[in-house]
């Protein structure tokens, strides 16, 4: 017993018998989402017409701001695309994205993944990044058949480098083991990284596509008897509350 | 009617497969240490009331499944059921006969001794300790076998398993 798990831990043996096998588990995952299926049948369905009217209304507004910032985007691309070209430099591809529910959560403390309901058939492989809305929430570690696992960057065992929005200096986020706070590793005491600072995703390790916003700096102590800084951010994915989550197919070759 | 060993078999299952299932429901995450081990209270429960009849190979395989349920090393849920169900096997015939609160503390222990392999597991596997938070699944366990044990008797009692 002890020797299996010592295979499981430091071997990767066992890996594809978790793969055939996590078939298995896929079931016990949609029965317990059950009851969130009939709560957003029972949100869908008895819901008043004023009230989908209002929504109607809000979703427009909304819309209207963002195909604005869309229109500047377009100009903005172009002219990104024509100074790469002066600089010689390759084109940014745009990514493309499948989007996937959350169908589980682990049900371990101490574990950060989640459940989606994309899986192998799909075209889901091992290392894919996932996001929601609001940034980047993790990575695929698992595929199986209709689902696979998703390691959250706040797990404490995931790592990922980004670089500041405001000056473009390079860290590496580490997962803490909880949902809101990462911190940085190796920031020395004199790096010009701030409150409020906006990190997103360097791409150094060939993992994440570049530019996704991953968090926030909360709170950075300089503290001049320490080698390093302590700089703790806050996710801005809401890895708690999104249920429904995009894939993405990185352009680039994303073979290892 | 199914002939009657086969009977229990499939009841017991089926409470297996309840636990499992309510192991892995989704809750709130500031709610998940409070998460009762539902598959090693029914374990407990029928190891008790049926000792000479418990088979630790199943009890394994059982582990594996959870294992392979929540995405943790196999033989996490595996060596810690293994381990309670030897310790149960030891003394079920004191604690058949203990009150249900007493029982309840009993549970506390055993379900401290699963928790304490998990955390093992999960300290090598690259996870940071968790102080005593480990023991919170225990207790919430504690508290809540009375409610395990009243239903299973009922259980057992409908279908005439002894």
């Amino acid at each position: 017993m002890i020797a299996l798990i010592f295979i499981s831990i430091y071997t990767n043996w066992l890996t594809p018998v978790r793969q055939q096998l996590s078939v298995l588990a896929v079931p016990f995952y949609q029965l317990t989402d059950i009851p969130h299926r009939l709560d957003v049948w029972r949100q869908n369905t008895f819901v008043s017409r004023r009230e989908l009217a209002l929504e109607n209304e809000t979703l427009k507004t909304e819309l209207l701001i963002h195909q604005r910032k869309l229109q500047q985007m377009a100009a903005l691309a172009a002219e990104n695309v024509r100074l790469r070209q002066l600089m010689n430099a390759t084109d940014i591809l745009q990514d493309s994205v499948l989007v996937a529910e959350l169908i589980g959560v682990s049900p371990n403390p101490l574990s950060h993944t989640v459940v989606i309901n994309r899986g192998a058939n799909e075209g889901v492989f091992e290392g894919q990044p996932l996001l929601d809305a609001f940034g980047l929430m993790g990575q695929v570690i698992e595929v199986s058949e209709h689902s696979s696992r998703v390691l959250l960057i706040s797990d404490a065992t995931h790592a990922l480098p980004v670089q500041v929005n405001r000056n473009g200096v390079r860290a590496i986020a580490e997962g803490t083991g909880d949902l809101n706070r990462l911190r940085l590793r190796h920031v020395s005491n004199t790096t010009d990284i701030r409150e409020g600072d906006l990190l997103v995703s360097s791409g150094l390790g060939k993992r994440f596509p570049v530019g996704y916003p991953v968090a926030e700096v909360e709170s950075v102590v300089r503290d001049p008897g320490q080698a390093f800084a302590t700089v703790i951010a806050r996710p801005m994915a809401r890895l708690d509350r999104s249920r429904h989550v995009l894939l993405v197919f990185d352009s680039r070759d994303n073979t290892p | 009617m199914l002939p009657a060993r086969y009977h229990t078999q499939v009841v017991i299952a089926a409470t297996f497969v309840l636990a499992l299932l309510l192991a892995v429901y989704p809750l709130p995450l500031s709610w998940r240490w409070w998460r009762p081990e539902f598959v090693v209270m029914v374990a407990i429960y029928w190891i008790f009331t049926l000792p000479l009849r418990t088979s630790l190979i199943l009890l394994i395989l059982l582990g594996l499944f959870q294992d392979l349920l929540e995405g943790v090393p196999f033989g996490q849920h595996g060596l810690a059921l293994v381990i309670v169900a030897y310790i149960c096997l030891l003394s079920y015939q004191r604690v058949r006969n203990y009150s249900l609160w007493k029982q309840s503390c009993w549970v506390f222990v055993l379900v401290g001794i699963a928790q304490l392999t998990d955390n093992w597991v999960q300290a090598m596997s690259g996870r940071p300790l968790s102080g005593i938070m480990f023991l919170y699944p225990a207790f919430a366990s504690a508290c809540f076998w009375p409610i395990c044990y009243l239903w299973l008797e009922a259980v057992r009692r409908r279908y005439r398993i002894a």
